[in-house]
């Protein structure tokens, strides 16, 4: 009853779908042999060399695997710091 | 005549290997092509016992390959079809006593009086994963719609895409339609999104494997079955034919859902 009333309140995900969802990132890391800790790192080294270049703002970088298919891709997205910031700065 | 060789393969143990290699050449070889069964899982074989040809082996695939019988010797017939042939694997090897050249030379013989070769793999990714795909010109994978079987299945499609011999398609077995339909199992859906490959057949849940496997009859040949049914179906698929894939939503009729409903704990 307990769990009727927590799938009621939202509070119960199905089995179903956490196993989905806890398979979608075990295989992206299997298929790259890229841990999340060595993407945080490769993050971190990719945000450094970037700065030494053009100015960004390192909490808006988003690096993420992108699947098609059975096809990965690292898709990062890193925006410039808007140029009035830039100047005031 | 010039066969094809089909390998079924799965990276995980008991997922349905056996079962899917016995049933697919009993399907095929009553529908009146000449199949032979190559059982590659050596110093564990099963493919005689699923198949009901225990009794009957004298010589096995390493005797072939070592020379000590020629090919014919080796194959047994089987008891129902003349046209199903088995060569069984070697009790007291192991699977370093093929190669996987040994495996092509094997099959090339085999090629030009039958129309199928089906290849039953060993689990695993090593030696004996590399010798069942040698020679393969199509790759069956078979998984469960379990994590485990799931996350292997996904290694081993990559395995074979790596060796050129993909893409792949995919048997999802032992589906259990009710523990889908309440969120509890992952759908064949999910599975196929997950690995991303073809599918080319769904196999129920099905208490006549067990029973078929005790008398050493494939399922298949049991026309009421459910599983024998969905085997049959991959089989034509086979063969070019589209066959729509069969309706995994059968949770017992009305008196199954209201015994669930009334059952403690039955929302779970």
């Amino acid at each position: 009853m307990n769990r009727f009333l927590d799938r009621l309140f939202g509070r119960d995900q199905r089995s179903a779908q956490l196993a989905k969802e806890r398979m979608k990132l075990v295989l992206i890391h299997d298929r790259t042999d890229l841990s999340p800790q060595a993407l945080e790192k490769l993050k971190d080294e990719l945000i450094s060399v970037i700065s030494r270049y053009i100015e960004i703002d390192p909490k808006a970088v988003t690096i993420d695997i992108a699947q098609e298919g059975r096809e990965q891709r690292l898709v990062a997205d890193i925006p410039f710091k808007p140029a009035a910031r830039r100047r005031a700065g | 005549m010039t066969a094809k060789v089909v390998t079924v393969t799965s990276g995980k143990g008991g997922v349905g290997k056996t079962t899917a290699t016995a049933n697919l050449a009993t399907a095929l070889a009553a529908n009146g092509a000449k199949v032979v069964c190559v059982d590659a899982d050596i110093g564990l074989r099963n493919l005689d016992v699923v198949l009901g040809l225990e009794n009957r082996i004298v010589y096995d695939l390493v005797d072939v390959v070592e020379g000590r019988c020629r090919l014919r010797q080796a194959m047994i017939r089987d008891k129902r079809l003349p046209e199903l042939y088995l060569i069984p694997a070697a009790q007291t090897r192991d699977k370093n006593a093929v190669s996987p050249s040994d495996m092509v030379r094997l099959c090339d013989e085999l090629r030009g009086e039958h129309d199928w070769i089906l290849i039953d793999s060993p689990a695993g990714i090593e030696r004996g994963f590399r010798n069942a795909i040698a020679p393969a010109d199509i790759v069956l994978v078979v998984t469960n719609p379990e994590v485990s079987a799931v996350r292997d299945a996904d290694r081993i499609i990559g395995l074979i895409e790596a060796e050129e011999k993909g893409p792949a398609r995919l048997i999802i077995n032992r589906i259990k339609p009710s523990m889908v339909k309440r969120g509890e199992m992952l759908s064949a859906d999910d599975v196929l999104e997950l690995l991303a490959v073809d599918l080319v057949g769904m196999i129920p849940e099905d208490e006549n494997v067990v029973v078929s496997t005790n008398r050493g009859m494939p399922v298949a040949l049991d026309e009421r079955s459910k599983a024998g049914q969905a085997f049959r179906n991959i089989a034509r698929r086979l063969n070019g034919e589209q066959v729509p894939f069969m309706s995994m939503n059968d949770d017992g009729g009305f008196l199954g859902r209201l015994a669930r409903l009334v059952r403690p704990g039955g929302n779970r």
